[in-house]
C-alpha cells in the first residue's frame, strides 16, 4: 500500500453560521420575511406604523403647554410656522383643567381628603391583592375602610359611619346570643332584624336626637353632645376620575357579597330560592346598564317610601352594585363549578353542614379561582362608569363637554379625549396585568 | 347480621321546621318567598303612593298619542304625527340594525385580528396586541364619541364636492359620497318607474320590467294617503302614499329574498348530495359551479325581471339627494361598537385556536389532508366549541352597548322610547320598564338562537 490516504486526519475549524441566519438579519428573515405573504404583511404594517406615528407625533409634539386658550395655542403654532386645522395639539387645556378632570368641582382646599382616601384604599386593598407579601393584620384596616372611605369623601359628622359600624356590632352580638340558645338559622335572622331595626329606626335618634317638628335643622343626640366631624361636601361637586373610581370601587366591593349570595342561591337545591336568583341574574344581565341608570335617575325615588329623596351618586352606586352583582354571581358560579366534586363530597363526609362547608372548604377555593374574573368584572364596571355622564353626572366624559363649552377652549376635541382615554388605559391595563400576575400565581397545579 | 329498622316514628313537632334538615329547606324557601313578596308589595305600594301624589296614573295610553318629534335615521316610514308606539318601533328597528351590522363586522374583524395575533410575523402579532389592548382598556362610550368626532372633524362637508375643481370627490366609481353629514350609498330600487315629485315617470316604463310595488298592511280606503293605492288610473295608481297603512312591505324585496333563500337551500341540497356520493363511492363530484350558479343565476334573472336599478346619490344644492343616507351617528356607533367588540372577539378566537392541541393538526396532516381541509374539518369544528359560548355573550354585550347611541344622537330604542318619549310624556315608569322589557326580550332571543346553534355545533362531539 502506498501512503496515499483519503482519510482527513485533522479536524476542520468550526465555521461561523451563515450571516443570513444569525443576528438581526437572521431574526428579521425568520420573524418578518419568512415568506412572500409575511413579507407583504410586514411592509404593510411598517407603512401603517409610519403613517400613524408620523401623523400623531407631529401633532402631539407641540409647544403649547403654557397656552391659556385655544386662540393662544393657534398663535403659538403660527409663530413656529405651523398653520392649519391639525397643525398641533393644544396641551394648554390639559395643564389648565387636569385637576378638574381628576377631582371635578371638589373644593380645592379639601383635595387632601380624596387623595388620602385613595392612598388608604391602596393600603386597604394590599392585604387582599398581594396576600403573600403583606401582613394579614392589615385586614382589620380593610374591614374598617369601607366606612372610612365615604366619610373621608363626603365628610360630615363622624357619628354616621360609627352608627353604621354599630349596626354590624349589634348584629354580631345578637347572633352570638341567639345562636347559643336557638340555633344558627334563628341567630342569623335575629341578627339581620336587629341590625335593620337599628339602622332604620334607632340610629337616627342616637345620632341626630329626637326630630324637632318646629326646627327640622336642629341637631340633637351625639351630634349635639360631641360635634366631631369634617366639612361636608355635596355630591354635585363630585366629578372626574374621583367619581369614576368611587363608583367603581364601592359598587364592586358591595357587589362581591351580594354576588356570592346570588351564586350560592343559583347553585342551591331550594327551588324557590334558585328561581329568584336566576330571575334576578338573567334580568340584570339582559338589560343594558344605561337603562338601570335611567332607573336610578328617574325611578328609584318613586320606588321608595314617599318623601325619600336620596343622593344621586348613592342611587347610581345602588344600581351599579346590582348590575355588578349579577355579573359577579356568574363569575363566582364559574369558580364553584370549577371545583372538583370531591371537594363537596369531602366536606360532606367530614360532617360539615352547608355553611361550614362553604366557609371552610368551598368558598376559599372558589373565590381564589374566580379572582381573575372578579378583576375583569371590575375593569368592565370601571369602564362603564363613563355612562353616568349620560344621566348628567360629571365624570371625565361629562366634564369634557363642559370644558369644550368653555369660551376659551371651544373647539378642543382630541386633547381631552386623548387624556381621558390615556388615564382609563393606564388604570385598566394595570388591572389586567395584575389579573395575569394572579393567574400565574394561582396556577399552582401542573407545570 | 344486622337488621335495618326504620327510625321510630315520631309525631311532627314544630321545632323540626328549623332543626330537621328534611323540613328546614321548606322553611327557608317559604321565608324567602314571603320576604320576596313583602319586598315586591312594599315597592308597589310605594310606587302607587308616589304616583298618586304626583297625580299620575300608570297607563300605556300615551303610546297611542302623536309623538310630535322627528327621527332622522329610520328603516320604515315615520313622521312626527305618528304615534309614540310607532316611534318606539322605529327605534327598535334601529337598535336591531346597528346590532346586526355590528355583530357581522365585529366577527369578521375579530377573527382576522385573532388569527393575525397568532401570526409568526413578529411585527403583525405585536401590532394586533396593541390594537386589542388599546380597545379593551378604554371605555366604549369614549370610543363612540371619539369616532363621531373623527367623522365630523375630518371628513369633507358636502359643499366641498361642488364646483368645477372640488376639494373632495365621490368614492367607488362616483357612487359613494363620504361627507361629514354621513355616507351616501347607492340604493337598490325596483321597476323602471322612477317618478319625480309630481308622480310623472322619469323614464318610460318598459312593459313587463316593472317592479311589484309596495303592499300596505292595514291600509283603509278612508285614509287619504291610500287614495292612490285604491285608484285604478293615474300616474301613481296602485302605489300607496307615505303614511298609508301601518307598514308597507316591498314585494320586490320579498321576491328577491325568496329567490335568494331558495337558491341557498338548493345549494345546500347539492352539497348534501355530493357528501352522499362521496360516502358511497369515495369520489367527490365537483359542484362549486352548480352551487354558485343555483344562487346567482335565479337572483340575476329576478333582479332583471323586476327592473332593479341603483339610485345614485347626487349633489343638489347644499346636500346630497338620492341613494341611502347613513348618518354619522349610525356610522360612528357601528364602527365604534365593531372595533371595540372585535378586540374581545379576537381574544376569544385566539384562545379557541390555542385550545386545540398541535397534535390534532399533525394527526390530520398524517392522514393526508390538505391544510385548508385540516382547518375546516379538524381545527375549526373543535375550536368553534370553545369559541361560541363567549361569542354569544359578546354579541349580547354589543347589542346592549348599542344603547349608548343616545350619546351621539342615533335614535335607537333608548333614544326614542326612553329618551324623547319619556321627556315629552313624563311617563318614566312605563317607558323605562317597557324599554327594559324590550332589551330583555332581545337579549333572551339572541341567546336562545345562539344556544340553539351552539347545541348543533356541540353534536359533533362524540
Amino acid at each position: 500500500m502506498s501512503d496515499l490516504s483519503f482519510v482527513r486526519t485533522e479536524m476542520l475549524p468550526e465555521k461561523e453560521p451563515p450571516a443570513s441566519t444569525v443576528g438581526a438579519i437572521g431574526w428579521a428573515r425568520e420573524n418578518l420575511f419568512s415568506g412572500w405573504f409575511n413579507s407583504i404583511l410586514t411592509v404593510v404594517s411598517l407603512t401603517v406604523i409610519y403613517y400613524v406615528l408620523s401623523t400623531l407625533l407631529t401633532w402631539a409634539i407641540s409647544p403649547t403647554w403654557s397656552a391659556t386658550s385655544l386662540g393662544e395655542c393657534r398663535d403659538i403654532l403660527a409663530e413656529v410656522g405651523r398653520e392649519g386645522h391639525y397643525a398641533g395639539a393644544c396641551w394648554g387645556v390639559i395643564r389648565d383643567r387636569w385637576i378638574q378632570l381628576l377631582f371635578g368641582f371638589y373644593p380645592s382646599e379639601l383635595y387632601w381628603r380624596p387623595i388620602l382616601a385613595f392612598i388608604l384604599l391602596g393600603v386597604a386593598l394590599a392585604p387582599v391583592l398581594f396576600s403573600d407579601k403583606v401582613t394579614p393584620k392589615l385586614l382589620w384596616f380593610s374591614a374598617v375602610f369601607p366606612f372610612l372611605f365615604p366619610w373621608l369623601l363626603w365628610g360630615g359628622t363622624i357619628w354616621a359611619p360609627l352608627a353604621v359600624i354599630a349596626g354590624f356590632v349589634i348584629g354580631w352580638f345578637v347572633y352570638k346570643a341567639v345562636d347559643a340558645s336557638a340555633g344558627s338559622l334563628a341567630g342569623i335572622i335575629a341578627a339581620v332584624v336587629a341590625a335593620v331595626v337599628w339602622w332604620m329606626f334607632l340610629s337616627g335618634y342616637v345620632v341626630n336626637g329626637v326630630p324637632n317638628p318646629d326646627d327640622p335643622n336642629a341637631v340633637g343626640g351625639l351630634n349635639a353632645l360631641l360635634p366631631i366631624g369634617i366639612e361636608a361636601v355635596e355630591s354635585r361637586n363630585f366629578g372626574g376620575f374621583m367619581l369614576s373610581i368611587t363608583i367603581g370601587v364601592v359598587a364592586i366591593a358591595c357587589s362581591l357579597p351580594l354576588g356570592i349570595v346570588l351564586a350560592l342561591g343559583r347553585q342551591s337545591d331550594l327551588l324557590i330560592v334558585k328561581a329568584l336568583c336566576v330571575g334576578f341574574i338573567e334580568f340584570i344581565r339582559g338589560v343594558p346598564l344605561i337603562t338601570l341608570l335611567f332607573v336610578a335617575s328617574t325611578l328609584l325615588n318613586i320606588f321608595m317610601p314617599p318623601g325619600t329623596n336620596f343622593d344621586i351618586i348613592l342611587r347610581v352606586i345602588i344600581m351599579a352594585t346590582l348590575f355588578a352583582s349579577a355579573y359577579m354571581a356568574e363569575v363566582i358560579r364559574g369558580g364553584l363549578a370549577a371545583l372538583p366534586k370531591g371537594q363537596y363530597e369531602g366536606a360532606d363526609s367530614l360532617g360539615l353542614n352547608y355553611w361550614q362547608a362553604q366557609r371552610l372548604i368551598i368558598m376559599p377555593q372558589a373565590l381564589k379561582i374566580s379572582i381573575p374574573g372578579i378583576v375583569s368584572t371590575f375593569i368592565g364596571l370601571f369602564k362603564d362608569t363613563t355612562l353616568v355622564s349620560i344621566i348628567g353626572l360629571l365624570d371625565p366624559l361629562g366634564l369634557s363637554n363642559s370644558i369644550r363649552a368653555d369660551a376659551a377652549w371651544n373647539g378642543i376635541v382630541w386633547e381631552i379625549y386623548g387624556f381621558i382615554a390615556l388615564m382609563f388605559f393606564v388604570f385598566c391595563f394595570a388591572m389586567s396585568r395584575y389579573s395575569m400576575y394572579l393567574e400565574r400565581k394561582l396556577h399552582t397545579g401542573h407545570r | 347480621m344486622t337488621t335495618l329498622t326504620d327510625p321510630p316514628k315520631q309525631a311532627f313537632r314544630l321545632s323540626q321546621l328549623i332543626y330537621d334538615t328534611r323540613y328546614r329547606s321548606m322553611t327557608i324557601q317559604v321565608i324567602a318567598m314571603i320576604g320576596f313578596l313583602i319586598l315586591i308589595g312594599w315597592l308597589i305600594s310605594n310606587t302607587a303612593q308616589n304616583l298618586a301624589d304626583l297625580g299620575k296614573e300608570p297607563s300605556f295610553r300615551f303610546l297611542g298619542e302623536p309623538a310630535g318629534y322627528d327621527i332622522n335615521q329610520r328603516l320604515i316610514d315615520y313622521n312626527n304625527q305618528d304615534t309614540h308606539l310607532r316611534a318606539a318601533f322605529v327605534g327598535l328597528l334601529n337598535t336591531l340594525l346597528v346590532a346586526f351590522l355590528g355583530c357581522i363586522t365585529a366577527t369578521v374583524l375579530g377573527v382576522i385580528i385573532g388569527v393575525l395575533r397568532l401570526s409568526k410575523n413578529w411585527l403583525v402579532a405585536r401590532l394586533m396586541t396593541v390594537y386589542v389592548e388599546m380597545f379593551r382598556n378604554v371605555p366604549v362610550l369614549l370610543w363612540i364619541v371619539f369616532v363621531m368626532a373623527i367623522l365630523i372633524e375630518s371628513l369633507p362637508a358636502p359643499r366641498a364636492f361642488r364646483g368645477d375643481n372640488p376639494e373632495a370627490t365621490m368614492k367607488v366609481f362616483d357612487s359613494v359620497a363620504v361627507t361629514n353629514r354621513g355616507v351616501y350609498v347607492p340604493e337598490l330600487l325596483f321597476g323602471v318607474d322612477a317618478r319625480d315629485e309630481k308622480g310623472e315617470y322619469l323614464d318610460a316604463p318598459t312593459g313587463w320590467r316593472v317592479g311589484l310595488g309596495d303592499l300596505p298592511i292595514g291600509a283603509s280606503a278612508d285614509n287619504p294617503a291610500c287614495a292612490s293605492y285604491y285608484a285604478t288610473e293615474g300616474a301613481m295608481a296602485g302605489e300607496p302614499g307615505p303614511g298609508c297603512g301601518t307598514f308597507q312591505i316591498s314585494l320586490d324585496l320579498m321576491a328577491v329574498l325568496f329567490v335568494l333563500i331558495a337558491g341557498f337551500y338548493s345549494a345546500h341540497r347539492i352539497k348534501l348530495r355530493a357528501d352522499r356520493i362521496q360516502e358511497a363511492t369515495g369520489e367527490r363530484p365537483t359542484t362549486w359551479y352548480l352551487r354558485l350558479g343555483v344562487v346567482v343565476v335565479p337572483l340575476l334573472i329576478v333582479l332583471y325581471a323586476l327592473g332593479a336599478y341603483l339610485a345614485y346619490p347626487e349633489l343638489r344644492g347644499f346636500n346630497f339627494r338620492g341613494g341611502t343616507h347613513m348618518r354619522n351617528s349610525l356610522i360612528a356607533l357601528w364602527l365604534a361598537l365593531s372595533l371595540y367588540t372585535a378586540a374581545f372577539i379576537a381574544e376569544i378566537v385566539r384562545a379557541g385556536i390555542m385550545a386545540i392541541s398541535h397534535g390534532q393538526t399533525e394527526a390530520a396532516a398524517a392522514l393526508g389532508l390538505r391544510s385548508n381541509r385540516i382547518m375546516s374539518l379538524v381545527i375549526l369544528p373543535q375550536a368553534l366549541r370553545v369559541i361560541i359560548p363567549p361569542l354569544i355573550s359578546n354579541y349580547l354585550n354589543l347589542t346592549k352597548n348599542s344603547s349608548l347611541a343616545i350619546a351621539v344622537g342615533y335614535m335607537d330604542i333608548t333614544g326614542t322610547l326612553m329618551g324623547i318619549t319619556l321627556n315629552q310624556t313624563g311617563r318614566e315608569l312605563e317607558t323605562v320598564l317597557l324599554g327594559m322589557l324590550i332589551y330583555l326580550t332581545i337579549s333572551l332571543s339572541i341567546s336562545a338562537v345562539m344556544n340553539w346553534y351552539n347545541n348543533r355545533v356541540k353534536l359533533v362531539e362524540r
